[in-house]
């Protein structure tokens, strides 16, 4: 594989883990695909370790909540390769009130506070994590103000609701 | 009441002074220590003058910048990025509206382009001049600090004459600008680029060779180019170890791939090398500006936005004469636009390092989700480690070239 493009990279780790790994899509160009948290250790290190892909550089790890969604937050991993600048998108669906997935500090240690970021603003523990406490809010905070279900200010107001504007 | 404070003891890292017998101390560097250049706090365990084990405390300024994106239309969010790197506002401007130009696909026009790149590359230089001048402070020279912020004061009057503000800048729109760049600007800009490579040549005389700073700094701290990626460092710090990773050469935006400008790499990534990448890169900034300002007089003059009145607020007085004016200001301001249901994520180098946009749009009026990856926040993380068996005094001074920023640190 001399050109490490996106099909490139979808054929190859097709080839390695089959049905483990799915496709979401190429949003500007940016190749993203999903697994599950059994998984996501093995493809992550193997995105870093692999002497084809040479994903080295972790950018960053954050959440998404829908809560409409049977598996109601996504962890989303950037990956960078810094050979070949191409960077990749993997995500993570998970469920239930508490949801769990692995620790990435066993392969960056910069994961070390961006897990513990996205435990604090959305309740995601990440089972191994040395240190998984709260970061950026009050150590008694018993929400996870990320979450949407948490609200930004006042409910009860009442001049902002969209059927003053007809929506 | 009981439960709470249970709670907060559980939390928090204390290290006990219990037994008086123990040669161990604890230390609290911070939230408010002047060393510290801005709110957070670091509880050392020292053994006379060395830290023995630290932990660090962030979180006194969060303002919840990620929940309240979710609330505002996109314009709205311009100013919540200014609060990030306080120190180099226009570069987390112009990352914002180009995140957002990506979601809407929004083609920039080349002289647009130029000036963005200009109003960067003067902020990265602003910035780099309270780092390295800060850390010229911390080692015990003073004046080298009052020589370049008598510069950065400059820089200032340029953003001030550009967008009339100095520190939050909120410089520019989704589209362009808000308006063009005036005479004066353009004439301080050239005066700026004629008048700083002096002032910068003396405060490298007074640092690069001085025994003093040199005996002071040098092999401290000093971080392998593993270690650096294994801790996610980006910019200045990363360079400094050796590996030129920088997303202006490797992810150009903006254009950047048309200039002229080399990437200054350290290495042994201590404390030194930092100041002199840094250093290094305020000349390749003025080169930069350089070429922008030529690349600029060949554009056909006066384009300041991309022609894209469904997104970009039509001039005041068209409004009041003009009925499509009007209906595209009124759509603006109430946020009804037809948007793209996508995700995006775009990174441009920050003073600090790389500072990314993740946006996730369902098409609604305000963003899905936003997440700032936000290079103090990750950068930081190292010091505590890294300060363990290290003196306070050179632990102070390597917190001064990480250029911790308080507001991109807790966002």
């Amino acid at each position: 594989m001399d050109k490490l493009d996106n099909q490139g990279i979808w054929t190859y780790l097709q080839e390695k883990f089959g049905e483990r790994v799915g496709i979401i899509g190429e949003p500007h160009g940016l190749l993203t695909i999903s697994t599950s948290k059994d998984d996501i250790i093995e493809l992550l290190s193997f995105l870093k370790d692999d002497e084809k892909l040479q994903f080295i550089y972790l950018t960053d790890i954050t959440a998404v909540h829908y809560p409409k969604q049977q598996k109601a937050f996504a962890v989303v991993y950037h990956v960078h390769n810094l050979y070949r600048n191409v960077r990749l998108r993997v995500k993570v669906f998970l469920e239930g009130e508490t949801p769990t997935t692995p620790t990435a500090t066993t392969i960056w240690n910069g994961a070390n506070w961006m897990e513990r970021e996205t435990y604090d603003f959305f309740g995601v523990v990440f089972e191994g994590h040395p240190d998984l406490r709260r970061i950026l809010n009050m150590d008694d905070l018993d929400v996870f103000p990320m979450r949407k279900e948490y609200p930004l200010e006042d409910p009860n107001r009442v001049d902002k609701k969209d059927f003053y504007f007809g929506r | 009441m009981s439960k709470s404070i249970s709670k907060i003891t559980h939390n928090n890292p204390v290290f006990y002074d219990n037994d008086p017998q123990d040669e161990l101390i604890t230390l609290n560097i911070g939230p408010t220590h002047p060393a510290t250049h801005g709110v957070f706090q670091n509880v050392c365990q020292i053994d006379g003058e060395r830290i023995v084990s630290g932990v660090s405390t962030i979180g006194y300024i969060h303002r919840a910048f990620e929940k309240i994106a979710e609330h505002r239309p996109f314009y709205q969010i311009t100013p919540l990025t200014d609060r990030l790197n306080y120190c180099s506002s226009p570069i987390n401007n112009m990352g914002w509206h180009m995140t957002v130009e990506k979601l809407l696909n929004i083609e920039i026009p080349k002289r647009v382009q130029y000036m963005r790149v200009i109003v960067m590359e003067l902020a990265r230089i602003a910035d780099h001049i309270i780092c390295n001048g800060i850390l010229g402070v911390d080692t015990g020279a003073f004046s080298g600090f009052l020589y370049v912020m008598q510069e950065r004061e400059f820089i200032y009057e340029i953003f001030e004459e550009i967008c009339g503000a100095r520190l939050t800048t909120n410089i520019g729109r989704i589209g362009g600008f808000e308006r063009d760049f005036n005479e004066v600007a353009f004439r301080k800009i050239k005066e700026f680029i004629k008048r700083y490579p002096p002032v910068l040549e003396e405060f490298e005389e007074l640092f690069v060779r001085n025994r003093i700073f040199i005996e002071r700094t040098s092999g401290v701290a000093a971080v392998t180019p593993e270690q650096a990626l294994s801790y996610s460092w980006s910019g200045p710090i990363l360079r400094a170890t050796g590996v030129d990773y920088d997303v202006r050469v490797v992810d150009p935006y903006c254009s950047y791939e048309e200039f002229d400008f080399e990437v200054p790499v350290g290495t042994s990534g201590d404390v030194y090398d930092r100041f002199m990448v840094r250093n290094a890169e305020m000349w390749q900034s003025l080169r930069i500006i350089g070429q922008a300002l030529e690349k600029i007089e060949k554009e056909p003059q006066g384009i300041f936005h991309a022609d894209v009145p469904e997104f970009y607020l039509p001039p005041k007085e068209q409004v009041y004469n003009n009925m499509e004016a009007l209906i595209y200001h009124f759509k603006i301001v109430m946020g009804e636009w037809e948007t793209p249901k996508s995700e995006v994520y775009h990174a441009v180098e920050g003073a600090n390092g790389e500072l990314g946009f993740y946006l996730i749009h369902d098409g609604g009026r305000t963003p899905y989700r936003l997440h700032f990856r936000r290079p103090s926040f990750v950068n930081y993380q190292m010091f505590a480690p890294m300060s363990s068996g290290m003196l306070i005094s050179d632990a102070i001074i390597n917190m001064s070239s990480l250029n911790v920023i308080a507001g991109e640190l807790d966002a």
